[in-house]
C-alpha cells in the first residue's frame, strides 16, 4: 500500500533528479561550477522572504498555464495556445486597470480579473467550436492564434494603449484599486492560482461535469452512446483553458508587473505542457510542479551574476525533465525500474480528424 | 474527390488558391508593375515552408504526425549557421541536414518504438530544440553567402527568370525535393508502400512491407528536410541566427500539409499562396497604397490558415493511420 | 494450371504437425495436426473461440507456434512473418479486409510485389496482370476502380486475386462468407471449386454447417483448440458436424414460455437513415414491436441493421419517416432523451460504444446514468454510491472482475460484455435494442445473456434484438423480421420457421 502510494510520485522526481544531473554535467562542460549554480537557484529562489515571494510569483502564470493545459488534455485537446490566451489575458486586464482607474477596488479589481478570464476565453473558445464543428485541429488553431495574439498584443502596446512619452512600448501603470497586494508576504495571486489548482481538482475528478469531459477525451464514441455532446464537452473544455489561461494573464498584470510590457512571459505556454506532464495531468500536483520551475525561472539573473552561466540552461534542465517524463521507458532503463511500476501514458492523438 | 488521392481530378481548395493567386498577380502585375517584385518575394518565404511541409507529408503519409517540424527546423538553423561560421557553408548545411535526421530519428522512436502520444513527443522536440539553441547560442559569428546561379536561357525570361531562375542552390534543391517527391509519392513502389503504411498499416504488414522499417525511414528522410529548411533560413536568405528564429513556420508548414492535402505540388502552392499574400500586403505598404501596421502583415498567412482550414477542413481526409502506433 | 510446377506426388502442400500455441495461460490451440492436398478444399469448422483463427495464424506466418512444425510440399518450413509465407505460396484472404481504401484494385493487388518500369511502378502491366487473373478464375474486377467504391463481394475477390498474384499455391480463407448475402456466398464457393479445379490447395474457414457440406471435399473440426474430428462431407450430414463441433447435440433453444405481447411499445414508420458516407442505408422500415415479446432482425450484414439501431437509440439522425415509442414521437430526439424515457440500448460494438477501457468497472456501469439522482447530487458525483451499486449488479449479474475499481479493459471479452448488460438490464425499461448481444462472446456467457433478455420480456419489456447469428435469432425471438437493402422483407413467427427458409429472403427471395 505505502509504495503504491508512493508510485505516482516517483516518476517525475526521477525525472527532475536525472535531468538536474544531466544539466550539471552540462554547466561543468561548460566551464562553470554546479555548485555556484545551485547556490546562485538557493539564494535567488528560497533565501528570505523576498526571494520566496519573487519565486512564488514566477510561479503564478505557469500554475494557470499548468492547469489550463490540463482542463484541455482530460478532454482529449492540447491547447497549445496558453500562450496567446495569457497574453491577451494580461493586456486587456492592464487596460481596465488604468483606464478605469477611480472605481472602487471591491468593484474594478474583479471586473479587470474578469475581463482577462472573457478575453482569454475567447480565442480558446473559436478553437473549440472550429475542432467541434469544423473538424479542424485544436494545436493548429490554438497556434496560429499564438502569433497573431502576440502581434496584437504587441500592437496595442505599442500604438493604441502605449503609454505616452515613453520610448518603450508598454501600457501605462495600472491603478492602485485594480492591484493586488501581497498577504504576510505572499502573493495573493498565488493563492489565488492555488485555490484555482484545487478547484479544477474537484470539478475534473468530483463532478458530473468532469465525468463528461473524461469520458469525450477517453473514448468519444462511448459518450456519444451515452448521450454526451461531444461537442459540447470540447467547446466547454477549450474554453475553460482559455478562461484559466486568461485569469493568469491578468494575474500577472494585476498582482506582479503593474502593467502590460510585451515580450515579459515568452515562453509560457511551453512551460505550461512541461508542468502539467511533470504533474502528470493531475491539477493539485501542478502546484510543486510550477513552484519549482518558478524557482529555476526566478534565479536566471543570479545564475548569470554569479555562476557565469546562460540562464537558458534553465530551458534545457526542463527540456531534459521533460523528455523523460514523456518518454518514461528511457527513465525505466536508466533506473532499472518494473515495467509497469510508473504509468504515465498520455494519450491525445486520434489523427488530424475530427 | 476521392479520386483525387490517386492523383487526377484538382481538388477545390487548389483551384481556389491558384485562381487567388492568380487573380491577385494579375492585377497587382498590370497595375503596379511589381509582380517580379512580389513574386519574388513569394518564392524566396515560401522555399523554407515548403520544404518543412515535405518533411511533415513524408511523416504523415507514412501514419506519424510530426508537430516537432518548428524544433527541427531551429536545430536546423542553428546547426547551420554555426556548423557554417566554423567550417564554412557546405559543412554547415550538412550539419542541419544530420541534426534534423536525428531529431526524426528520435521522433520515431518515441513514436514506433516506444509508443509515446505523437503529440507530445512533437512538443518536446519543440521545447527541447528552443532550450538549446538559446543556451547554446553565442553572438558575433558571420558567415559568407551562398552564390546566386543564374540558369542559362531561363534566366532571361521576362518574369519567371529573375523569379524563379536566378536563385541560391538551396531554393533550385527545394524545388528538385517538391517535384521529385510528388512523382515519387505516387510512381513509385516506394510511393505507394508509404501511402499504404499509412492508410492502413495492416495490409501493408499482411503483403511482408515492414510497417516500422518504412516510417522509420520516412521520419529521418523528413527531419533531414526540416534540418534543410532551417538551414535555408539561416544559411541562405538571412545569413544570420537569432533565437527562435523560425518564428512558427514549422506550425505554418503543418497547416499548409493539410491545405496540400498530403500532396507535395499542392502543398507547395499552398506555401506559394501565403508568400504572395504576405509579398502583396508588403508592396502595397511600400508603395503607399494603404498603412499596415507591420504586426498586422505578420498575422496575416496565420489568420489565413484559420480562415481557410475553417472552410475546407470537412473536406479534406487526412491518412487513416495518422498518429496511430502499429500494431 | 499452365506453368505450375508438378510436387511431389505423395507430399501434401501444407501440412501442420502437433501446432500447440498458449498465450499466458489460455491455450488456444494444443497439438493440431492437419495435411492439406493439391486441388483439394478443406473445411475448417468450429464455433467462434474453438482455436480456428489462431491456427491459421500460425499457417500465415502472424503467430509463431510454441511447439509442432509445419510444412510446405513436405519440408519443414519456418513462418516468422508474413513475407516468409508469401514466399512459400501461402496466400490468405483475412476475415477483415487487408486493403487499401483509397488505392485502386491493381495498386491494392501489386502492393509490396509491384511490376516496375525503370524504378516506376509499371500501371499498365499491373492492370493487365489483374485482367488476367480475374479472366482466367472468372474473378469480374475492375482495375481501375477504387477499393472504397466497391461493394463487399468485389473487395473479396480483389483479395483473392491479390494472393493469386503472389503466386499463391495455398489458400486460405478466414469466415469469407461472415459479410456476404447467399449470392454473393454462392459465387464465392463456385469461385473456390474452379480454383481447386485450378490445382490450388484451399483452407476455408467458417462455422457455417452448409459451406463445408457443399464445398468441403474434407472437414476438419476443432474445438477448444484442438481437432475433434475429421471426416468426408459425404460420410455425415449437417446434424453429424454440429454435434462433433459443440460437443453436444444442438441444443441453441432456451426454455422460455410463450409471448404474452402486450400493447405497441415501439412503432417505426417509413424510416429512412444515412450511413456514415451518406448513402440511404435504412428506407422504408416500418416495424411494430409489442411489450412483452422479442422480435427479432435477421439479415446479412451492411443491409441497414446498424443504422436502424442507432437510429432507433437517437445515436444517428433520422433522414426520415417517424420511431413512435409508446405513441410519442421520438423521431427528432437524441441519445441520452431515449435513454430516459426507458430505452436500454446494447450496443454492437461494445469497445467502441459500449465502454471506456480506461475507466473502472464501476464507472462503466454508469457511463449512461452517472448524473441520474442517486448517483450524482448537484453535479457533485457519489462515488461511494456508485462502487455500492457496482458491487450489487458484478454479483447479480456474474461479472468476473478482480473488482469494481478494475480497469474495464482488463476483462475478458465476455465479461465486459456481461458489463454492459448488466448496465443495461439492470433498470426498469420499456424498449431493449441488442445489437449483435453476444458477438465474440464464450458460449457460457451466451447463455447467460440470452436468458437476461428473455427474463426482460417477462417483465413486460419489448425487446428488439439484432444479430447476424440466425440460430440466435431462432432461439431468443417471439417473431423475425428479415432485413434487406434497408427494409423489412419479411416477418416470420419465429415457432414455426425454418432458418433455410429466412436465408432465402436474406438472399434476396420474394417475402411473404
Amino acid at each position: 500500500m505505502h509504495t503504491d502510494r508512493l508510485r505516482p510520485v516517483l516518476l517525475p522526481v526521477a525525472a527532475v533528479a536525472v535531468a538536474v544531473a544531466i544539466g550539471a554535467a552540462i554547466v561543468l562542460a561548460a566551464g562553470a561550477s554546479p555548485v555556484a549554480a545551485a547556490t546562485a537557484i538557493w539564494v535567488a529562489a528560497f533565501s528570505g522572504t523576498d526571494a520566496i515571494a519573487a519565486t512564488l510569483e514566477k510561479a503564478t502564470p505557469l500554475l494557470f498555464a499548468g492547469l489550463a493545459v490540463i482542463v484541455g488534455v482530460r478532454a482529449g485537446l492540447f491547447n497549445i495556445g496558453a500562450q496567446g490566451q495569457l497574453l491577451v489575458g494580461a493586456i486587456t486586464s492592464a487596460y481596465a486597470g488604468y483606464r478605469l482607474a477611480g472605481l472602487p477596488p471591491a468593484v474594478h479589481l474583479p471586473l479587470c480579473l474578469a475581463i482577462g478570464i472573457l478575453s482569454g476565453a475567447l480565442p480558446a473558445l473559436l478553437a473549440g467550436v472550429l475542432r467541434a464543428t469544423r473538424g479542424v485541429h485544436e494545436v493548429i488553431v490554438t497556434i496560429m492564434l499564438n502569433t497573431i495574439l502576440v502581434n496584437l498584443t504587441d500592437w496595442l502596446a505599442g500604438g493604441p494603449w502605449m503609454e505616452q512619452g515613453q520610448p518603450v512600448s508598454r501600457t501605462p501603470a495600472i491603478a492602485g484599486s485594480a492591484r493586488m497586494a501581497r498577504v504576510a508576504g505572499l502573493p495573493v495571486g498565488f493563492l489565488l492560482a492555488v485555490a484555482m489548482a484545487f478547484v479544477v481538482w474537484f470539478v475534473l475528478d468530483r463532478t458530473t461535469f468532469g465525468f463528461r469531459l473524461a469520458t469525450v477525451g477517453a473514448n468519444r464514441n462511448a459518450a456519444h452512446y451515452a448521450g454526451i455532446s461531444v461537442a459540447g464537452a470540447t467547446v466547454a473544455a477549450m474554453t475553460l483553458s482559455g478562461a484559466l489561461a486568461g485569469l493568469g494573464g491578468a494575474v500577472e498584470s494585476l498582482g506582479i508587473v503593474g502593467r502590460f510590457e510585451p515580450g515579459f512571459n515568452a515562453g509560457l505556454g511551453f512551460d505550461g505542457i512541461t508542468i502539467a506532464l511533470l504533474a502528470r495531468v493531475s491539477p493539485r500536483a501542478v502546484i510543486p510542479a510550477a513552484v519549482l520551475i518558478g524557482a529555476l525561472r526566478a534565479s536566471s539573473t543570479q545564475l548569470q551574476a554569479r555562476a557565469r552561466l546562460a540562464p537558458e540552461i534553465v530551458d534545457v534542465v526542463l527540456a531534459i525533465a521533460l523528455l523523460l517524463v514523456a518518454a518514461p521507458l528511457i527513465l525505466r532503463w536508466l533506473l532499472r525500474l518494473r515495467p509497469g511500476s510508473c504509468r504515465t501514458e498520455v494519450q491525445l492523438t486520434r489523427g488530424w480528424g475530427a | 474527390m476521392k479520386r483525387s488521392w490517386t492523383g487526377r481530378p484538382v481538388p477545390p481548395n487548389g483551384l481556389v488558391a491558384g485562381s487567388l493567386l492568380a487573380a491577385a498577380f494579375v492585377a497587382y502585375g498590370i497595375w503596379g508593375f511589381r509582380a517580379t517584385a512580389v513574386l519574388g518575394f513569394a518564392v524566396r518565404s515560401s522555399t523554407p515552408l515548403a520544404l518543412a511541409a515535405m518533411c511533415g507529408i513524408l511523416c504523415e503519409r507514412t501514419g506519424v504526425i510530426n508537430i516537432g517540424i518548428e524544433g527541427q527546423m531551429l536545430l536546423g538553423a542553428f546547426a547551420g549557421f554555426f556548423g557554417a561560421a566554423a567550417f564554412g557553408v557546405v559543412a554547415g548545411v550538412a550539419a542541419a541536414v544530420v541534426l534534423g535526421a536525428l531529431v526524426g530519428a528520435f521522433l520515431a522512436l518515441c513514436a514506433v518504438t516506444w509508443r509515446v502520444d505523437q503529440i507530445i513527443a512533437g512538443a518536446v522536440i519543440n521545447i527541447a530544440a528552443a532550450g538549446f539553441t538559446s543556451f547554446l547560442y553565442r553572438p558575433g559569428r558571420v558567415i559568407g553567402s551562398l552564390p546566386t546561379w543564374r540558369i542559362p536561357l531561363l534566366g532571361d525570361l521576362p518574369l519567371l527568370g529573375p523569379v524563379l531562375f536566378r536563385a541560391q542552390p538551396l531554393t533550385y534543391l527545394t524545388f528538385v525535393v517538391v517535384i521529385g517527391l510528388q512523382v515519387a509519392l505516387f510512381r513509385t513502389p516506394w510511393g505507394r508502400r508509404t501511402t499504404a503504411v499509412g492508410e492502413h498499416p495492416g495490409a501493408a504488414d499482411t503483403v511482408g512491407i515492414d510497417v516500422a522499417r518504412y516510417r522509420y525511414g520516412n521520419v529521418v528522410a523528413g527531419g533531414a528536410l526540416a534540418g534543410l529548411a532551417g538551414a535555408l533560413l539561416s544559411v541562405e536568405i538571412t545569413g544570420s541566427f537569432d533565437r527562435g528564429m523560425t518564428a512558427g513556420r514549422g506550425f505554418l508548414a503543418l497547416a499548409i500539409v493539410i491545405m496540400g492535402r498530403w500532396r507535395p505540388a499542392l502543398a507547395w502552392a499552398a506555401a506559394l499562396f501565403f508568400g504572395v499574400l504576405s509579398g502583396l500586403v508588403n508592396q502595397l505598404n511600400f508603395d503607399r497604397v494603404f498603412d499596415v501596421p507591420p504586426q498586422f502583415v505578420a498575422m496575416l498567412p496565420y489568420a489565413t490558415t484559420i480562415v481557410v482550414l475553417a472552410i475546407f477542413s470537412t473536406r479534406v481526409r487526412p491518412p487513416a493511420a495518422a498518429g496511430r502506433p502499429y500494431p | 494450371m499452365s506453368g505450375r510446377r508438378e510436387g511431389d506426388a505423395g507430399a501434401p502442400l501444407l501440412e501442420a504437425r502437433g501446432l500447440t500455441k498458449r498465450f499466458g495461460s489460455v491455450v488456444a490451440n494444443e497439438d493440431v495436426s492437419l495435411q492439406l492436398r493439391r486441388g483439394e478444399v478443406l473445411g475448417l469448422l468450429g464455433e467462434n473461440g474453438a482455436g480456428k483463427s489462431t491456427l491459421v495464424k500460425m499457417l500465415f506466418g502472424l503467430h509463431r507456434p510454441d511447439s509442432g512444425e509445419i510444412r510446405v510440399g513436405g519440408e519443414v518450413v519456418r513462418l516468422r512473418s508474413p513475407r516468409d509465407a508469401i514466399g512459400m505460396g501461402i496466400g490468405m484472404v483475412h476475415q477483415h479486409f487487408q486493403l487499401v481504401p483509397v488505392m485502386t484494385v491493381a495498386e491494392n493487388v501489386v502492393l509490396g510485389a509491384e511490376p516496375t518500369r525503370h524504378r516506376f511502378v509499371d500501371r499498365r502491366r499491373a492492370a493487365a496482370e489483374v485482367q488476367e487473373l480475374s479472366e482466367r478464375f472468372g474473378l469480374a474486377v475492375d482495375p481501375d476502380a477504387v477499393v472504397e467504391d466497391l461493394p463487399i463481394g468485389a473487395q473479396q475477390r480483389v483479395e483473392i486475386i491479390k494472393a493469386l498474384y503472389r503466386g499463391a499455391e495455398i489458400l486460405i480463407l478466414d469466415e469469407p462468407s461472415a459479410v456476404l448475402t447467399p449470392e454473393e456466398t454462392d459465387e464465392l464457393l463456385r469461385v473456390v471449386a474452379e480454383l481447386a479445379a485450378g490445382g490450388v490447395g484451399i483452407v476455408f474457414i467458417t462455422h457455417k454447417l452448409r459451406e463445408v457440406m457443399d464445398a468441403a471435399d474434407r472437414v476438419v473440426v476443432l474445438r477448444d483448440g484442438r481437432v475433434v474430428g475429421e471426416v468426408a462431407p459425404g460420410d455425415t450430414d449437417e446434424a453429424g458436424l454440429a454435434a462433433l463441433m459443440v460437443g453436444r447435440s444442438v441444443v441453441l433453444r432456451i426454455d422460455k414460455q410463450p409471448a404474452r405481447p402486450g400493447g405497441t411499445v415501439l412503432e417505426i414508420r417509413g424510416l429512412e437513415v444515412d450511413d456514415d458516407r451518406g448513402r440511404r442505408a435504412v428506407q422504408g422500415f416500418d416495424l411494430e414491436v409489442r411489450a412483452g415479446e422479442i422480435v427479432g432482425v435477421a439479415g446479412v450484414q451492411g443491409n441497414g441493421q446498424r443504422e436502424l439501431a442507432e437510429a432507433i437509440c437517437g445515436m444517428r439522425p433520422r433522414s426520415g419517416g417517424c420511431v413512435l415509442l409508446r405513441e410519442h414521437d421520438v423521431t427528432r430526439l437524441g441519445a441520452r432523451a431515449i435513454h430516459d424515457l426507458g430505452v436500454a440500448h446494447i450496443p454492437e460494438d461494445r469497445n467502441k460504444h459500449g465502454l471506456v477501457g480506461s475507466y473502472s468497472v464501476a464507472d462503466d456501469l454508469v457511463l449512461n446514468r452517472f448524473d441520474e439522482p442517486g448517483f450524482a447530487r448537484w453535479g457533485r458525483r457519489e462515488r461511494a454510491a456508485v462502487r455500492r451499486w457496482a458491487e450489487q449488479l458484478i454479483i447479480e449479474f456474474d461479472v468476473r472482475t478482480p473488482g469494481v475499481e478494475a480497469p474495464a479493459d482488463s476483462l475478458s471479452g465476455g465479461n465486459q460484455q456481461k458489463l454492459i448488460v448488466a448496465r443495461e438490464l439492470s433498470r426498469e425499461s420499456v424498449l431493449v435494442v441488442a445489437a449483435q448481444p453476444t458477438r465474440g462472446v464464450d458460449v457460457g456467457s451466451i447463455e447467460f445473456i440470452h436468458r437476461q433478455l428473455v427474463a426482460a420480456r417477462d417483465r413486460g419489456a419489448a425487446v428488439l434484438v439484432i444479430s447476424a447469428e440466425l440460430e440466435e435469432l431462432l432461439a431468443v425471438s417471439d417473431r423475425i423480421a428479415v432485413m434487406r437493402s434497408g427494409c423489412v422483407a419479411a416477418m416470420f413467427d419465429a415457432g414455426s420457421v425454418t432458418s433455410e427458409a429466412i436465408g432465402l429472403v436474406m438472399g434476396g427471395a420474394a417475402g411473404h
